[in-house]
C-alpha cells in the first residue's frame, strides 16, 4: 500500500503537482465557504474567465501564466469590484457582462495575435505540466493568502455577516471587500494550471458546499472544507496518474464524489460536527 | 418645528440636528430636520414608510452625506463618530447563511479595524456574558444563529451593541422581522434593560402606548413633526402631520388619552 503511494514521487513532475495541487486545494477550499455564504460563486467563475485575455496577451509578450497571475488577478479583483460598485444594472447583470464579454475578447485576441496556448490545458488544468516556477508560485500564494485570512479572520467574517454593522462599527468595509476579491482572484488564478478556467470553480465550491452539510459552525465548515479540497486534489491526481485520466476533471469528480457522501450523511443523520 | 426648541442644543446632548438635510438621488430624504437626543433616552422613531427613518438612521450612523445644516453626533461629524455607535440595521441587510454562534455575533461588537488576532480571549468572553446576560439569552451562548427566533436574533443584536459600549444604539425596523409576541418581548426588553448610559433610538410603526416604553418620541415624515415625551407630542395634529387624513386607528392618542393614561 506505501509502496503504491510513493511511487508516484520516483517522478520529479508527480512531486511537483502533488505539491501544487495541495497549494490550490488549500487556498480554494478555505475561501469556500466564504464564497458560498456570500452566494459568490457566480462571481468567481467570472474572475476565471476574465482572465483570459489578460492570459491572451501576456503570453502574446513572452510572458507564462505564472508570471502574469498576480498582476492579473488583483487587475481583475479591482475592476470587478469597481464595476459592481459603481453599476446600477445589478450585480449578477454586471458579473454576467463582464464574465461573457471577457472570455469571448480572450479567444478573439488568442485568434488575432496567434498565441500558442493549449486551450483544453487553460480550460480544464494541466497540473501534470507545472514547472518549479510553478510550484514557487502556487506555494507562495497560498502562504500568502491563508496568512492575510487568519489575520483578517474576524473582521472579515463582520463584514461577510453584517457589512453595514461593521462599517458603522468603523471597520475599513472599502479595504475588506477589495482585499476579499483580491485574494480570492489570487488563489483561482493560481489554480489555472491545477484545474483550469472551468473547473477551478468546482474546487472552490464543492469542498465548501460538503462540509456546510455536515458542520454546525463556521470555523468547522472551513476546516472540514479545506480537508475535502486536499484530499480531492490529490486523490484526483493519484487516479489520475495510475489510471491515466484527466487529472482537473479527476479532481472534480472526487470532490463531487465527496459531495455526494457529504449530502446522504447530512440526510441520514441529524448530528453536525 | 414643533416642541423643538434650539436652545435645548445642550451639553448633554448627544445626537444635535440642526436644520439636516439629506438627499437620495432627486428625492430630499430628510428636509430640515432639527431636533437634539440627550444622553441616556430611549427614543421612539416614528414615521410612515418613506418618511426617512432609515435615512435618519444612516445619516447618523455616517452611512450617507449631509447635503445641508449639520449633525452632530457627541459633538462630532457622524463620519468621525463611527465606533460610538451600534447599528441594527433592517433584517434583510444581514447575511444569515453563516453559521455563526450568538458568541461569534456578540462578540463582533468587540471587533474594531485594529483587530487582528485570533487569541485574546479572556476579557473578551466576560463582555459577550455579561451583554447576553442583559438580554436575557446567556444559555444560548454557543447556539447557532439560525436556530432562534426572530425576537431572540433581535435581541442578539442588542447584545452585540451593548458588548461594544457604543454610546447609541440605533435599531432600525426592529420589530419588522417579528411576530407580535416577539414584538411585546422586544418592547419589554427596551423597556427593562439596563442601557447603562446609552442612548437608544429605535424605528417603530406602532405608535401606540409609546409612553410606557420610551422617554421620547421623534416623528419624522422626512422634516421632524415633533420631539419630545410620547404622551405630550402626539397629538392628533402630528400624527395627521406624519400619516395624512388616515389617523383614526390612532385615536387614541388625544391629549385626553394621556391624561386618562396617567390617571
Amino acid at each position: 500500500m506505501i509502496e503504491i503511494l510513493i511511487e508516484p514521487f520516483q517522478y520529479e513532475f508527480m512531486t511537483r503537482s502533488i505539491v501544487t495541487a495541495i497549494g490550490s486545494g488549500v487556498m480554494l477550499s478555505l475561501l469556500g465557504p466564504f464564497a458560498i455564504n456570500r452566494n459568490m460563486g457566480f462571481m468567481a467563475d467570472a474572475m476565471a474567465h476574465a482572465t483570459l485575455p489578460i492570459i491572451a496577451i501576456g503570453v502574446f509578450l513572452g510572458f507564462s501564466i505564472s508570471e502574469l497571475g498576480v498582476p492579473a488577478s488583483i487587475l481583475i479583483a479591482f475592476f470587478l469590484g469597481y464595476i459592481i460598485k459603481n453599476s446600477n444594472i445589478g450585480e449578477d447583470t454586471s458579473i454576467g457582462i463582464i464574465f461573457s464579454s471577457f472570455f469571448a475578447l480572450g479567444f478573439v485576441l488568442i485568434s488575432i495575435l496567434d498565441v500558442t496556448i493549449n486551450l483544453e490545458d487553460l480550460l480544464f488544468g494541466q497540473i501534470l505540466a507545472v514547472s518549479n516556477f510553478d510550484v514557487v508560485i502556487v506555494v507562495s500564494m497560498s502562504i500568502g493568502v491563508v496568512s492575510l485570512v487568519v489575520i483578517f479572520f474576524k473582521q472579515l467574517l463582520f463584514y461577510s455577516f453584517d457589512p453595514i454593522g461593521a462599517e458603522v462599527k468603523g471597520l475599513n468595509t472599502n479595504f475588506l471587500n477589495y482585499l476579499f476579491l483580491v485574494i480570492l482572484s489570487v488563489s483561482i488564478v493560481a489554480s489555472l494550471q491545477t484545474v483550469g478556467i472551468i473547473l477551478v470553480l468546482s474546487m472552490l465550491l464543492i469542498p465548501a458546499a460538503a462540509s456546510k452539510l455536515i458542520t454546525n459552525t463556521f470555523v468547522t465548515s472551513i476546516f472540514a472544507s479545506i480537508f475535502f479540497g486536499v484530499t480531492s486534489s490529490v486523490t484526483g491526481l493519484y487516479f489520475s496518474y495510475f489510471f491515466n485520466l484527466p487529472s482537473g476533471p479527476t479532481m472534480s469528480l472526487v470532490a463531487t464524489g465527496i459531495f455526494i457522501f457529504c449530502f446522504f450523511v447530512s440526510k441520514l443523520s441529524k448530528v453536525k460536527i | 418645528m414643533n416642541n423643538v426648541k434650539k436652545d435645548s442644543l445642550n451639553d448633554t446632548a448627544i445626537i444635535v440636528s440642526d436644520g439636516c438635510c439629506v438627499q437620495l438621488g432627486n428625492a430630499q430624504a430628510l428636509d430640515d430636520v432639527t431636533f437634539s437626543i440627550e444622553r441616556g433616552k430611549k427614543v421612539a422613531v416614528v414615521g410612515p414608510n418613506g418618511g426617512g427613518k432609515s435615512t435618519l438612521f444612516n445619516a447618523i450612523a455616517g452611512l450617507v452625506p449631509i447635503v445641508d445644516g449639520s449633525l452632530k453626533i457627541k459633538g462630532m461629524n457622524p463620519e468621525d463618530a463611527k465606533g460610538s455607535i451600534s447599528y441594527v440595521p433592517q433584517k434583510d441587510l444581514i447575511n444569515r447563511n453563516f453559521p455563526l454562534s450568538v458568541k461569534q455575533v456578540v462578540e463582533m461588537g468587540l471587533i474594531n479595524k485594529d483587530t487582528l488576532n485570533l487569541f485574546s480571549r479572556k476579557k473578551i468572553n466576560k463582555k459577550i456574558k455579561e451583554a447576553l446576560e442583559n438580554v436575557g439569552l446567556v444559555e444560548k451562548i454557543n447556539e447557532n444563529i439560525n436556530n432562534l427566533s426572530g425576537g431572540q436574533f433581535q435581541r442578539v443584536l442588542i447584545a452585540r451593541g451593548l458588548a461594544q459600549d457604543a454610546d447609541i444604539l440605533l435599531l432600525d425596523e426592529a420589530f419588522s422581522a417579528v411576530d407580535v409576541g416577539a414584538q411585546e418581548d422586544i418592547m419589554n426588553l427596551i423597556s427593562d434593560i439596563n442601557l447603562d448610559g446609552k442612548t437608544i433610538l429605535i424605528a417603530t410603526h406602532d405608535i401606540n402606548n409609546l409612553e410606557e416604553k420610551f422617554d421620547e418620541v421623534l416623528c419624522l415624515n422626512r422634516h421632524c413633526c415633533a420631539y419630545g415625551d410620547p404622551s405630550e407630542v402626539l397629538t392628533s395634529e402630528v400624527i395627521e402631520e406624519m400619516y395624512g387624513s388616515h389617523n383614526e386607528m390612532f385615536k387614541f392618542h388625544t391629549p385626553e388619552s394621556h391624561t386618562k393614561n396617567n390617571d
